[in-house]
């Protein structure tokens, strides 16, 4: 900020059709963007009595409802392995996806303040808000490991990569579809409303309470359209040796993902000229 | 540098355009679809320009001040410099590292301690994590927070919050700095320090855009001034007449000004400064005239008026209980006896209320002047030269030998 800062020139002129998505200028922004994430992270769970310790009652609490319910009652086959771990490991990253997604749809009304009083690149507000999940995730599996150990399961080598690799899916998901849907939430306040149940749609159409394999062959290929399918099942796979190593649903789901991140980037720079004036 | 070339923001008028759920947006649809060709006629009138066609620039080192009555599009201008929100026509070409304060404390969160948000919001206006390390210090100090610098904002009080607000804010250096209306926070001693701080910011070589109401601080900072009025640029020069053409503006608005109140049953139907009654000289009684109109009979309401002078500055609050009040037309004097004020020009504000509940309130209803026609005083003549807009009231002191 001294006599050697570079000199910087600004161009403003009104903005023509669809843009491409300034890299750089994300970059550029990085310090702030740490900063939302770091406040979301540290505010989360102030002024409760269990703190962190929601993390993991959350997922386990879930975990006891679907054991009872899908296991016990309705008794859903998962091809030998006990439910309680069954269900756990796809509720993690389905826990992840859905709270990232949630945050990522409200965060753009949320942050009304800024928008209307601050420039930065606003796809670093919807981006910030699926990433505070991320640290309930890594709690929570602590439960997980803790469960391998009782029942007995030796995670597979490919967890290695393919459990960073399921995560950073479920959030390339989440960042897509949460761009679209917080960018349309400006809007359309309908959109926050709607999301719950969007969510707890979502997770009946995912491999969370019953194993993928359950679906009939005929609708496979519907189902792979489903990110969160190859995200879960991946999971799975990796963790528990469950279902089928990775294959050509992984690809579509994963291509799935990957069309939404990027349309969903773009969609999101063609509205956001004008947030500060509707939000 | 900044260099604006015929800027212009269009905003689109009315609830029928800015639809805040599905179905308003579904009504909108269906309502264009059956006024077809009409819907595409009436278009341009939904259509609003917040800013039309305004060049000007501004040199580096250089501290323009922006005024104009509200909605004159001062707020929009800052915003599209600031890149907030996109103009609709025309280019603004800046060189030099950006900060705009539109605002003070944008990202304060209630729950994190006053050390956390002066990172957050030092982020958020665009410092390093370096620089704010570096500052951090001075910020503590000048913010005077020193002993609470671990506790959540949310239990500071108004004043230690926005003294903190403010801090941050105060140690940005950029090169070219936007400023709205977010000076003089607090109380008086803090407000001298913010000013200051301002002062220092402004002869210290950056280029400073400041947005203001505050006619002394304009005139104080700045010494180039662009006046804007519902969205152009009316005058562009040295502030001292900026200002003052703001001001005849005030006086050919004033008239229009709206005096429809909050209840349908009471009217009113015309305040003015009784003129005729003003006796010769300073200090003598001030009288104003108000003329109501009321459906319902023997209200007590009290009538608040406060005087301004014309930069802006409130100097006088008068209040008085009226009762009795028939129902029809009413007509009533208002006196004020003493109230020390000089020749010059002013603005008066009324207010009506009754008890608690304010029935009518409005700044600038009526502009009036006290004649310097009799003032002999010697001891006011000096400052009736030059000064008479600052002076406020004037009161001979009395000496005696002790």
């Amino acid at each position: 900020m001294s006599a050697e800062s570079p000199e910087v020139e600004l161009l403003i002129a009104p903005p023509e059709g669809w843009c491409a998505i300034d890299f750089k200028e994300l970059w550029a922004y990085r310090e702030l963007f740490g900063f939302l994430v770091w406040r979301d992270v540290s505010v989360r769970y102030k002024q409760s009595v269990l703190g962190a310790l929601w993390a993991l009652l959350t997922p386990l609490i879930t975990m006891v409802i679907f054991t009872i319910i899908f296991g016990k009652v309705a008794k859903i086959p998962t091809d030998g392995i006990p439910y309680p771990i069954f269900s756990y490991a796809g509720l993690l990253p389905w826990l992840f996806f859905s709270q990232s997604l949630q945050k990522a749809t409200l965060s753009m009304v949320a942050e009304r303040n800024l928008l209307t009083k601050i420039y930065f690149p606003r796809l670093i507000v919807p981006m910030a808000a699926t990433l505070a999940p991320l640290v309930d995730l890594l709690i929570a599996s602590s439960v997980l490991f803790a469960m391998m150990f009782y029942y007995h399961f030796v995670p597979t080598v490919h967890s290695l990569y393919l459990l960073p690799l399921c995560v950073l899916w479920a959030w390339v998901t989440a960042v897509g579809v949460g761009s679209w849907l917080s960018a349309l939430n400006v809007y359309f306040r309908d959109v926050g409303q709607l999301i719950p149940f969007v969510v707890q749609v979502w997770m009946y159409a995912s491999p969370v309470v019953y194993p993928a394999s359950l679906v009939p062959p005929g609708f496979q290929w519907l189902y792979a359209l489903n990110p969160m399918t190859g995200v879960i099942e991946g999971f799975r796979w990796a963790l528990l040796s469950h279902g089928n190593p990775p294959g050509l649903i992984f690809f579509v789901s994963a291509m799935v993902s990957v069309v939404l991140f990027v349309t969903g980037g773009l969609f999101f720079k063609r509205m956001e000229r004008s947030f500060a004036d509707v939000v | 540098m900044i260099q604006v070339e015929g800027i212009g923001k269009r905003y689109q008028l009315g609830q029928s355009i800015r639809h805040d759920t599905l179905r308003d947006a579904i009504m909108h649809c269906a309502r264009i679809k059956k006024a077809g060709a009409k819907a595409a006629e009436s278009r341009d009138e939904e259509h609003f320009w917040a800013l039309r066609d305004v060049s000007f620039g501004v040199g580096e080192g250089e501290v323009v001040g922006i005024i104009g009555r509200n909605g004159a599009g001062k707020s929009t201008l800052l915003k599209v410099l600031s890149r907030i929100t996109p103009p609709t026509e025309g280019r603004i070409r800046l060189r030099g590292r950006v900060a705009s304060l539109l605002e003070v404390g944008t990202g304060f969160h209630p729950e994190l301690s006053g050390r956390e948000n002066i990172y957050m919001n030092g982020a958020i206006l665009g410092m390093t994590r370096q620089e704010i390390r570096s500052r951090f210090d001075e910020i503590v100090s000048f913010a005077e927070v020193e002993k609470f610098l671990d506790t959540p904002v949310k239990r500071y009080s108004s004043g230690m919050y926005v003294r903190l607000a403010f801090a941050v804010a105060a140690h940005l250096e950029p090169e070219i700095l936007l400023v709205d209306e977010v000076l003089a926070v607090g109380d008086s001693v803090f407000q001298k320090k913010c000013l200051g701080k301002i002062a220092e910011v402004a002869t210290g070589g950056r280029t400073v855009l400041f947005v203001s109401h505050n006619m002394a601080a304009v005139q104080n900072l700045t010494s180039r001034s662009i006046l804007l009025a519902d969205g152009q640029l009316i005058a562009d020069e040295e502030t001292g007449r900026v200002v003052a053409s703001y001001l005849a503006s005030g006086n050919q608005r004033a008239a229009a000004e709206d005096l429809s109140t909050r209840d349908a049953r009471f009217r009113i139907e015309s305040i003015c400064f009784n003129e005729a009654a003003q006796e010769p000289g300073f200090d003598k009684p001030m009288r104003f005239d108000l003329s109501l109109s009321l459906e319902h009979r023997a209200e007590t309401i009290s009538i608040g008026l406060g005087i301004y002078n014309s930069l802006g500055v409130r100097l006088l609050t008068s209040r008085s209980v009226v009762d009795g009040l028939e129902s029809g037309n009413s007509k009533i004097s208002i006196r004020i006896p003493e109230h020390h004020l000089p020749p010059g020009d002013y603005s008066l504000a009324l207010g009506i209320f009754r008890g608690i509940e304010t029935i009518y309130f409005a700044e600038n209803v009526l502009n009036f002047s006290l004649s310097d026609v009799g003032v002999s005083d010697p001891l006011l003549q000096p400052y009736l030269v030059k000064q008479r807009d600052q002076i406020g009231a004037f009161i001979p002191g009395i000496w005696e030998k002790i």
